[in-house]
C-alpha cells in the first residue's frame, strides 16, 4: 500500500466524517427519544392537551435535533470541502 | 513475513474471541436484570418464590439466546479453517466476530428487561400469569432480532467467497460490514428491551388492556429495529458492491467510514425510538381511550428520532456510492 501526503489526508477526512456522523447521532437518537417518551406520558396523562404537548415535543426535539445537524455539517464539510 | 494463508487462520481466532468476548456482555447484563428484579420481587412475598423462579428462568434463557448465537459465531470461527484462502478472508473473520459480538450486546440486555418486569408483575398480579407471562415471551423474542441481523452478516462474511474482491479496499469493506450492522443492533436491542418492560408493567396493571398494548409494543418494538436495518443495508452494501482495486489510503477509509457511521449513528436513535413506544405503551395500558392519540403521537415522535440515524445512513451511502 502505498500512501501520499495527499490520499493520507483525503483518507482520513473521509474516516472522520464517518465518526463525526456516527458518534454524533448517538446524543440527539437517545435525547429525542426521551422526549418523545415522555410526551406520550403527558398526553396519556392529560389527553385534552394533545396539541399543546405535541407541539411542545416538536420544539424540543428539534433543538435536541440541533447537535445531530451539526454532525452531519462537520460531516460534509469534510467530505465536499477539505 | 507471515503469508496469508497463515494471516487467515489466525484472524479466524481473533474474530471467534471478538464474538463471544462482546457477545456475553449484553446477555449477563440482561440476565442480572431479571434476577435482580425477581429478588427484589421475592422480597415483598417470599411465598411465591416457585412461581418467581420459574419464570425467572425462563425470561433468562430467551436473554441468553443472543450470548448462544454469539457462541455458535466463535465455534464456527475457531474449528472451521477457511476453505479458500484469500487476502480477505483474515479481513471476513474480524467482520464476521465484530458483526456478531456487537449485535449480540443490545439483544442480550434489551431481552433481560421484560423478565425482570414480569417476576414483579407475579408477586403483584398472580392471578394474571397467562398475560404476563405471553407478553414477556413475545417482547424478550421480538428483542432477539437484532442479534439475528449480526448473525447473518456474521455467516455471509464467513461463508461468502470473496475471491473476486480485490484486497484493496476490499479489506475495509469486510470491516466495515461488520461494524455497521453491529454497532447498530445494539441500540435496537436495548430500545426493544425499554418498550416490552413498560407493556409487561403496563400490562400487569391492567390486564383488560392486553390486546391494544401488545399491538402498540409490537408497532413500537418493530419501528424500533429500523435502525439495525439501515446498518444492515449498509453491510449488505459493503459486501455485495464490488469496488475495483485501488490502493490508495483513501479508497479503504471511506468503506471504513461508511459502516462506522451507519453502526454509531444507529445506536442512539435505536434506543431512543424505544424510550418513545415505552412512554406510549405506558400510557396506553394505563387508558385505552388515549389509543388512537398516542399511536399518532409516538410515530410522529419516532420519525423526528429517526432523523439522525437518516443522516448517518445518507453519509454512509454518499462514501459508498458518491466518492
Amino acid at each position: 500500500m502505498d500512501i501520499s501526503g495527499a490520499d493520507f489526508v483525503q483518507g482520513l477526512a473521509f474516516l472522520g466524517a464517518g465518526i463525526a456522523m456516527g458518534l454524533g447521532a448517538i446524543g440527539p437518537g437517545v435525547g429525542e427519544g426521551f422526549v418523545g417518551g415522555k410526551a406520550c406520558e403527558a398526553i396519556g396523562r392529560k389527553p385534552n392537551e394533545a396539541g399543546l404537548l405535541t407541539r411542545t415535543m416538536l420544539v424540543g426535539q428539534a433543538v435536541s435535533e440541533s447537535t445531530g445537524i451539526y454532525s452531519l455539517v462537520v460531516a460534509l464539510l469534510l467530505l465536499f470541502v477539505v | 513475513m507471515i503469508d496469508t494463508a497463515t494471516f487467515a487462520s489466525a484472524s479466524y481466532y481473533v474474530g471467534g474471541g471478538l464474538a463471544i468476548g462482546f457477545g456475553a456482555i449484553g446477555a449477563a447484563l440482561g440476565e442480572g436484570y431479571t434476577a435482580g428484579l425477581a429478588s427484589e420481587a421475592l422480597s415483598q412475598k417470599p411465598e411465591s418464590a416457585g412461581e418467581v423462579v420459574k419464570n425467572m428462568l425462563v425470561g433468562q434463557a430467551i436473554a441468553e439466546s443472543a450470548a448462544i448465537f454469539a457462541l455458535v459465531v466463535a465455534i464456527v470461527l475457531l474449528f472451521s479453517q477457511p476453505e479458500v484462502v484469500t487476502p480477505l478472508t483474515a479481513w471476513s473473520a474480524i467482520g464476521a466476530g465484530l458483526a456478531m459480538g456487537l449485535s449480540a450486546i443490545g439483544s442480550g440486555l434489551g431481552s433481560g428487561m421484560p423478565g425482570g418486569a414480569a417476576c414483579r408483575g407475579l408477586v403483584r398480579q398472580p392471578g394474571n400469569r397467562g398475560r404476563i407471562q405471553t407478553t414477556m415471551l413475545i417482547g424478550s423474542a421480538v428483542a432477539q432480532t437484532p442479534a439475528i441481523f449480526g448473525m447473518v452478516t456474521a455467516f455471509l462474511l464467513i461463508f461468502l467467497d470473496f475471491s473476486s474482491i480485490p484486497a484493496y479496499p476490499g479489506w475495509a469493506a469486510m470491516l466495515g460490514a461488520g461494524l455497521g450492522t453491529g454497532l447498530a443492533a445494539i441500540g435496537s436491542g436495548v430500545g426493544n428491551g425499554f418498550t416490552a418492560e413498560e407493556a409487561v408493567d403496563g400490562i400487569t396493571r391492567n390486564p383488560e388492556a392486553a390486546k391494544d398494548t401488545t399491538r402498540l409494543m409490537l408497532i413500537g418494538m418493530s419501528v424500533g429495529q429500523s435502525t439495525t436495518i439501515y446498518g444492515f443495508l449498509v453491510s449488505l452494501l459493503l459486501i455485495f458492491f464490488g469496488f475495483a482495486e485501488d490502493t490508495s489510503l483513501s479508497a479503504a477509509m471511506k468503506l471504513l467510514g461508511a459502516g462506522l457511521s451507519s453502526g454509531f449513528g444507529g445506536i442512539g436513535p435505536g434506543i431512543g425510538l424505544g424510550l418513545v413506544a415505552a412512554g406510549a405503551v405506558k400510557w396506553v395500558a394505563r387508558n385505552q381511550e388515549t389509543t388512537g392519540v398516542l399511536t399518532r403521537t409516538m410515530l410522529v415522535g419516532m420519525a423526528v428520532t429517526e432523523s439522525t440515524s437518516i443522516y448517518a445512513l445518507i453519509v454512509s451511502l454518499l462514501l459508498i456510492v458518491v466518492f
